[in-house]
């Protein structure tokens, strides 16, 4: 199908973006990589009358590192993101998660930020940042602000970045020597996930010295698996003991049921997707 | 209406287009190539996947406005003349497609792949090939083809 | 023929690359949706939101003055003129038959029916003005479940006054090929084992790579139509039987088609009005469907609950068979909707000697969209529910699910062999091909491995699977077809054309859709004319070429069609011999026919056949009252279908922990008879066996309670990728069919139609020592978690 008629704008820096977005307000609506937007857009889900493209900002490009951080602007795909050293090396976890995005051809096109505004709870780049305690710098009329991952996603489809702002990059603590695993559960290879488990460990010796694990479709919005997180910190890293604290990954969660599952068979994934991942996040 | 300009297997065009319409319509209604085919409306098939600036992309996917100023290169731009581009030749070896509707994404993503993984594994080309629908092949023969043309240097071109 | 016959075959049974590859590996496809017209137009459908409203209003006054509108049409206007989407084959005289207009008038029966269309200047312009279209509806009570529709408490069409269309059955004792079914079941009850089990096979959509398009071009003295379709003969002889168009004004071109499976052998709404509207505007008219509508509009397929009775002596030999469907039939009965249920009549016993028979079909109708054929079309459901049953029957008797089978078999010996159901089987050779898939699997060895996983408590299950099926191909004898009441005959026809250079072009009836009859036919007329595979031609799909043809579907075009395309080479050979004989002032007596060359015996004066085509363009050297052409036409009727026959074997590992299943290894070895390509058969193979174990593992169009359907796009009707599928080691063993000269049975359905059980056999057999003997397709992860589950708790007595 074809989408409704509407008015394109390409601004080439990020104060023309904000201006063009404080001058049509609601109306408007921010093309990222465009791989979510468009299906949406061709259903005639949605019906701006502007579209604002911000794939001609090369301010909003690249992975740096900022000290003990990496930086992530938020129009980097995830093919960028892929090839990068420092994303293998430092956030492991975000690398392996994006691994995972849909196929390659949408990787090629599809960015980082672009996943992470548009905050679909099955999606696989929110609980790998939520996760790693990523912060996200967003920018409107008034300037720069910075919102935690775990204040971020704050509904279905719904994130911290209000109209007329955009998402710059994203900043993520590098978990240096941390082991990751991203455990994706589907039932063909191109769907969204019907659970998912972003697991990354810092291991001492064979004791799990650190975890923190976040979860994909579990609720409106990607969820940390704190009581887990909590139960595995200084356990062996050996199938019971992870099994023990993997067992409490769905508590507090408020999952969907669907086509691909009702809700307790997803608290039950939860709990099995858990222990795998922690498991082979911690090398075990 | 936007005015754009893009490379589109080697020719350079300069077109007014609806800011609404999407690159595979540019592709084959205003410039006929229609090789290009549209398969679904979700990104989920595949069958109109091209390359842009060298990568594999989904065409139904994309606005023609944002192709402005890139390169495109389609299924009927990959051959060098009469000579069939190696995966070409190897969908045809191996009888790798029946119906063709998906053969030209196929192809296309096939050609992307090899480039970032000239030597790939079953198991790889596999996953790499996900991001397109066959209903008729089973995709035994296209797996046994991509396989062929890494063989034969298909990643390499 | 005997000198033809006993040529060396140069061309049949070469893996050929096919022709028809090099344009569509290069992007120089002619697919509907490609053609431009000079003035064309491009339509849009208002479709029904609600699954069954009566339409009370239609405002489109809004639509009409909206950019590049051209012309808004409603049912009413077209009431007259538009045609109906017919049934061919009423399967009783008593058939409920609603009326099926393509544009609905003031009545809706499914979610998707079409209650207006856009006509404007372009595509994008023709959807915005058709959200611009105002339809009051008033909503009806709906029935979706063709379980509930039984009853009648909800009408699908109030005015029918029932929902069952048909009641359709078939008995062993009543047309003496057997005893009295209920016999052997109160016989088994005393002293025996009876089986009874309820299976569904779930609603499937085909899915097709291509979307449905037409272009109707209605500015010439034929009005000529593309149209993506397997069926171009068949719609236009409907278009002329509906519409009081001639048949002679009107012209079908089927030209590239991305597939069908039967989803394509239909005639549709989206055609008639098409056409409809293309003569409403003088002016060429398109229209192009997305993918959401298509698979909402296109028909779906299977839908059956199936009801099954076994009888069986307390050793496993199966006494009686009782089989009782129920089919919904969706909204109307579509072309042959109501005869897929009872295709599958003569399948349910298989390739077994069963004592007793009878099969019951309730067709009943629903506010669904419109089922029809899908590849297998009754006779996958049929094998489906006879290779369970064989299944648990092993469990009841205790023995290898392998002997059961083989203890209730026909074998070799017994060919021809009448059936139960009253099947003439001509050939087969069960042991050879079940010995062989064994062998190749590995069968023993796996099963050791799965005993050791059992023993071990592993979380990964394994489970083998097993099929051995058959089908009944080559649809149809027309005297068969006759006497089950349907509309048409089953013949095919063919043309050979010997053009003047020497080249040829083979007109066939058959209209394929990615089945490489341009690349087979080339290889049979090769053989039979001595010509080069290159130098010849095959045309067809298009009515205007191929006046004569009933088409593509059943596994039909290369035992039928092929057949017919042999007859029409045997007639241009026989006419040709008649001038040789001039031409070397021979008699055709002494004339042998080899390569292509008639020789005389014994001497090495000759002519080629190619030589004669040209004498025929000059006719300056022609025998006396012979007509200067050596041109020939055939029409083939098949006297029988065939049945090509195969084992499948399967090995699926079961994630108990999550449901989860992979497939790990699959084996078929079928007897398709005489191939003609390897090449082609082995895809015919391959595409078969995913879209078969896509029934089991991950296909189903699930609609909402209101009737939307909910899989509505590729994101949630889940189509299998590459990395989802395994390669498939596939072999063959052959017994000719004694049918047609070809010894050809038919591949296009065999992987479809075998591979669903075996998937199923093997997961269950995977989880069975749980306590499991049945999980509901599609075997959905959350599906096979619950089986386990609810096992567990059942054997240790906990509340789930």
């Amino acid at each position: 199908m074809i989408p409704v008629s509407f008015d394109y704008l390409a601004p080439t820096t990020l104060d023309e973006a904000l201006a063009a977005l404080a001058e049509h307000g609601e109306d408007a609506k921010v093309l990222g990589g465009g791989q979510s937007l468009l299906p949406v857009l061709r259903m005639r889900l949605n019906a701006p009358e502007v579209v604002v493209d911000l794939g001609r900002i090369e301010e909003l490009r690249g992975i740096r590192e900022d000290g003990d951080t990496v930086v992530i602007g938020a129009m980097t795909t995830y093919a960028d993101v892929l090839a990068d050293a420092t994303v293998t090396e430092h956030i492991a976890l975000l690398h392996k998660a994006i691994a995972e995005v849909a196929d390659d051809q949408i990787r090629h096109r599809g960015t980082v930020g672009g996943a992470i505004v548009h905050a679909d709870p099955a999606g696989d780049v929110g609980p790998a940042v939520l996760a790693l305690d990523a912060e996200m710098v967003i920018a409107g009329p008034g300037g720069r602000r910075t919102v935690g991952a775990a204040d971020f996603f704050t509904d279905l489809f719904e994130t911290a970045v209000g109209e007329g702002e955009v998402l710059v990059e994203i900043r993520l603590p590098k978990h240096t020597g941390w082991g990751a695993h991203y455990e994706k559960f589907v039932r063909v290879s191109h769907q969204w996930s019907i659970v998912a488990v972003a697991a990354t460990v810092r291991a001492e010796g064979g004791t799990i010295a650190e975890a923190k694990v976040a979860l994909a479709n579990m609720g409106a919005t990607p969820l940390r698996a704190k009581a887990t997180e909590v139960a595995l910190t200084g356990q062996p890293a050996t199938d019971v003991a992870v099994r023990e604290a993997a067992a409490s990954a769905a508590d507090g969660t408020n999952p969907p049921s669907d086509l691909n599952g009702d809700a307790d068979y997803r608290r039950h994934l939860a709990t099995v997707l858990t222990r795998r991942a922690v498991l082979a996040a911690a090398g075990s | 209406m936007a005015k754009i300009s893009v490379k589109v297997d080697g020719v350079t065009y300069s077109d007014d287009v609806e800011a609404r319409m999407l690159l595979v319509h540019y592709l084959r209604e205003s410039l006929g190539k229609v090789g290009t085919v549209v398969g679904c409306d979700t990104s989920n098939c595949g069958a109109c996947t091209v390359h842009l600036d060298g990568r594999s992309v989904k065409s139904c996917n994309m606005l023609a406005v944002q192709a402005d100023g890139h390169e495109v290169t389609t299924i009927e731009g990959l051959a060098d003349g009469d000579t069939l581009h190696p995966v070409q030749q190897a969908f045809h070896d191996c009888h790798a497609l029946q119906c063709g509707y998906c053969t030209p994404g196929m192809i296309m993503q096939a050609t992307s792949f090899l480039k970032d993984n000239p030597t790939p594994t079953e198991h790889e080309v596999r996953v790499g090939m996900e991001g397109n629908l066959c209903r008729c092949t089973g995709y035994h023969n296209i797996v046994r083809a991509v396989l062929a043309a890494a063989g034969e240097g298909g990643g390499s071109q | 023929m005997t000198a033809v016959a006993e040529r060396t075959a140069l061309e049949i049974g070469a893996p050929r690359k096919r022709k028809e590859d090099q344009r569509l590996i290069t992007g120089r496809t002619r697919w509907t949706d490609n053609i431009q017209l000079p003035g064309m137009l491009h339509l849009a459908m208002v479709r029904s939101p609600f699954a069954h409203a009566n339409v009370t209003a239609i405002d489109t006054e809004a639509a009409k003055q909206a950019e590049g509108v051209v012309a808004v049409i409603t049912g009413a206007d077209i009431a007259a003129t538009q045609g109906a989407c017919a049934n061919a084959w009423p399967v009783t005289t008593d058939q409920k038959t609603p009326a099926h207009l393509p544009m609905v008038v003031d009545h809706v029966a499914c979610t998707g029916e079409i209650v207006a269309a856009i006509v404007a200047r372009t595509a994008a312009l023709a959807r915005d003005a058709a959200e611009l279209v105002d339809v009051t509806y008033e909503e009806l009570p709906a029935v979706l479940d063709a379980k509930e529709a039984v009853d009648d408490t909800v009408l699908a069409h109030p005015d029918l006054g029932t929902n069952t269309t048909a009641v359709w059955t078939l008995d062993s004792a009543g047309q003496g090929t057997g005893g009295h079914v209920d016999d052997a079941i109160a016989e088994a009850r005393v002293d025996g084992i009876v089986i009874e089990r309820d299976y569904r096979q779930q609603r499937l959509i085909p899915a097709f790579m291509e979307p449905r398009s037409t272009v109707v071009d209605p500015t010439g003295e034929q009005i000529t139509i593309w149209s993506s379709t397997q069926v171009p003969h068949i719609l236009r002889f409907l278009i002329a039987a509906t519409t009081g168009i001639p048949e002679s004004k009107v012209r079908v071109i089927a030209p590239d088609v991305g597939g069908g499976f039967g989803g394509k052998l239909q005639t549709t709404p989206e055609e008639f009005i098409t056409l409809a509207a293309a003569r409403q505007v003088r002016k060429p008219v398109k229209y192009t469907e997305t993918r959401s509508e298509s698979l909402v509009s296109a028909h779906h397929g299977r839908d059956q609950y199936q009801h099954l009775t076994l009888a069986a002596t307390k050793d496993g030999t199966v006494t009686g068979l009782k089989v009782e469907l129920i089919a919904n039939l969706g909204a109307y009965v579509a072309l042959v909707g109501g005869g897929v249920p009872v295709l599958g009549a003569w399948m349910f016993n298989s390739i077994y000697k069963f004592g007793s028979y009878r099969f019951t079909t309730r067709n009943v109708l629903t506010n669904t969209p419109w089922v029809d054929a899908y590849r297998g079309a009754g006779r996958p459901e049929a094998t489906y529910a006879i290779e369970r049953l064989m299944d648990e029957l092993a469990v009841a008797v205790g023995v290898d699910p392998l002997a059961i089978r083989e203890q209730n078999w026909i074998t070799h010996e017994e060919f021809p062999f009448t059936t139960v159901a009253g099947m003439t089987y001509d050939s087969g050779n069960y042991e050879a091909a079940t010995a062989r898939a064994k062998e190749i699997f590995g069968y023993d060895a796996l099963r050791v491995e799965q005993k050791r996983r059992r023993d071990d408590l592993d979380p990964v299950q394994l489970g083998i699977g097993i099929s051995t099926f058959t089908e009944m191909c080559g649809l149809a004898p027309s005297r068969v077809l006759g006497s089950l009441n349907y509309g048409a005959g089953g013949w095919e026809n063919a043309a050979i054309r010997m053009l003047p250079t020497g080249k040829v072009e083979v007109i066939t009836g058959t209209s394929p859709h990615g089945q490489g009859h341009e690349t087979a036919w080339s290889q049979i007329v090769a053989d039979r004319l001595g010509i080069p595979f290159e130098d010849i031609e095959v045309l067809h799909g298009d009515t205007a070429v191929s006046s004569r043809g009933l088409d593509t579907y059943g596994s039909r075009s290369l035992v039928v069609g092929g057949e017919a395309v042999v007859r029409a080479a045997d007639k241009v050979v026989e006419k040709a011999k008649v001038v040789a004989a001039h031409l070397l002032e021979a008699s055709e007596a002494d004339l042998e026919f080899v390569g292509g060359r008639f020789g005389v015996k014994g001497t090495d004066k000759g002519v080629g056949i190619a030589e004669i085509a040209t004498a025929a363009f000059t006719s300056h050297n022609w025998p006396e009252g012979v007509e200067p052409s050596i041109d020939a036409e055939a029409t083939y009727d098949p006297v029988n279908f065939s049945f090509p026959h195969g084992t499948h074997l399967c090995a699926m590992e079961v994630d108990t922990e999550t449901g989860a299943t992979t497939m790990r290894k699959y084996v078929c070895v079928d007897d398709i008879g005489q191939i003609i390509n390897p090449l082609i058969v082995e895809g015919q193979v391959h595409g078969g066996l995913v879209q078969g174990i896509a029934q089991a593992l991950w296909e189903e169009a699930v609609f909402d309670d209101n009737g939307t359907l909910v899989t509505g796009s590729f994101v949630d009707y889940t189509l299998p990728t590459s990395a989802d599928t395994i390669n498939y080691e596939s072999e063959h063993t052959t017994s000719p069919s004694t049918t047609n000269t070809l010894g050809t049975k038919g591949v296009g359905e065999a992987g479809t139609i075998a591979s669903t059980p075996a998937v199923v056999n093997a997961v269950v057999d995977a989880v069975r020592h749980l306590g499991i003997n049945d999980i509901r397709m599609p075997l959905s992860p959350e599906r096979v978690w619950r089986a386990i589950r609810d096992a567990g708790s059942a054997a240790t007595g906990d509340t789930p």
